[in-house]
């Protein structure tokens, strides 16, 4: 399945893109972890959460067909 | 009724006059006898010598939004408030301008007290933004919340 992924802040300087889709066989947010940890190793030693549906969420979600964001430390005000 | 979230930013610094004119417009509400206000300003530090002009704000606005608004009814479920307000900015807010705005309304003080801090509070925990720092030397680092 074809998934939208999106990095924020100090996340997208890592990845060089904000946005990107991903085709992704796997089940859990784990997997698509590291999945993304393989084409960006850096990202593994980064502070972050997930967030779908406008929620944080663990690693073992189960995937649908949809969008995740990796979210690096909120530093709002 | 489900009310509609509420867009909160702003693009670039809130402007003292906006702040003035929030605050007028709430003359005509006189059940309110108390209001408070927390004004977030951006500080000028310093990291290895080098001082802090501005810091550019970005955020996952969907989610902003959502958590903007989550975070709008639970403080009117907390406390007895009249009225309530959240500005923050996107973009670029240079040191010395605001960033967030905070306002809250209460017949009584004691309840404004309570729930601008819980306001603030959430909203520094919960809203995705992202701040990164800008020194005047073009250089930058991303802020962390302390």
């Amino acid at each position: 399945m074809l998934l939208n992924i999106k990095y924020f802040g100090l996340l997208s300087e890592i990845t060089g893109c904000h946005e990107e889709a991903i085709d992704f066989n796997g089940s859990t947010l784990y997997e698509l972890m590291d999945l993304v940890f393989e084409k960006y190793p850096e990202l593994e030693r980064k502070d972050f959460q997930l967030a779908h549906n406008n929620e944080i969420v663990s690693g073992d979600m189960k995937l649908i067909n949809n969008e995740i964001a990796f979210l690096p430390p909120f530093s709002g005000g | 009724m489900e009310k509609k979230p509420k867009n909160v930013f702003i693009e670039g610094a809130i402007s003292s006059e906006f702040i003035g004119t929030s605050i007028a417009k709430h003359q005509s509400k006189t059940s309110i006898g108390a209001h408070n206000i927390f004004l977030g300003q951006v500080r000028a530090d310093k990291s290895n010598g080098k001082s802090i002009s501005a810091i550019e704000y970005t955020a996952y606005e969907d989610m902003a939004i959502a958590k903007f608004h989550e975070i709008r009814e639970a403080t009117f479920e907390k406390f007895n408030l009249t009225c309530m307000h959240i500005y923050h900015s996107l973009g670029l807010v240079k040191s010395g301008e605001i960033c967030l705005f905070v306002f809250v309304s209460s017949p009584r003080r004691k309840e404004v007290f309570k729930a601008l801090e819980y306001v603030v509070e959430e909203i520094k925990a919960k809203v995705p933004v992202f701040g990164k720092e800008l020194f005047e030397d073009n250089s930058h680092q991303w802020k962390v919340n302390t």
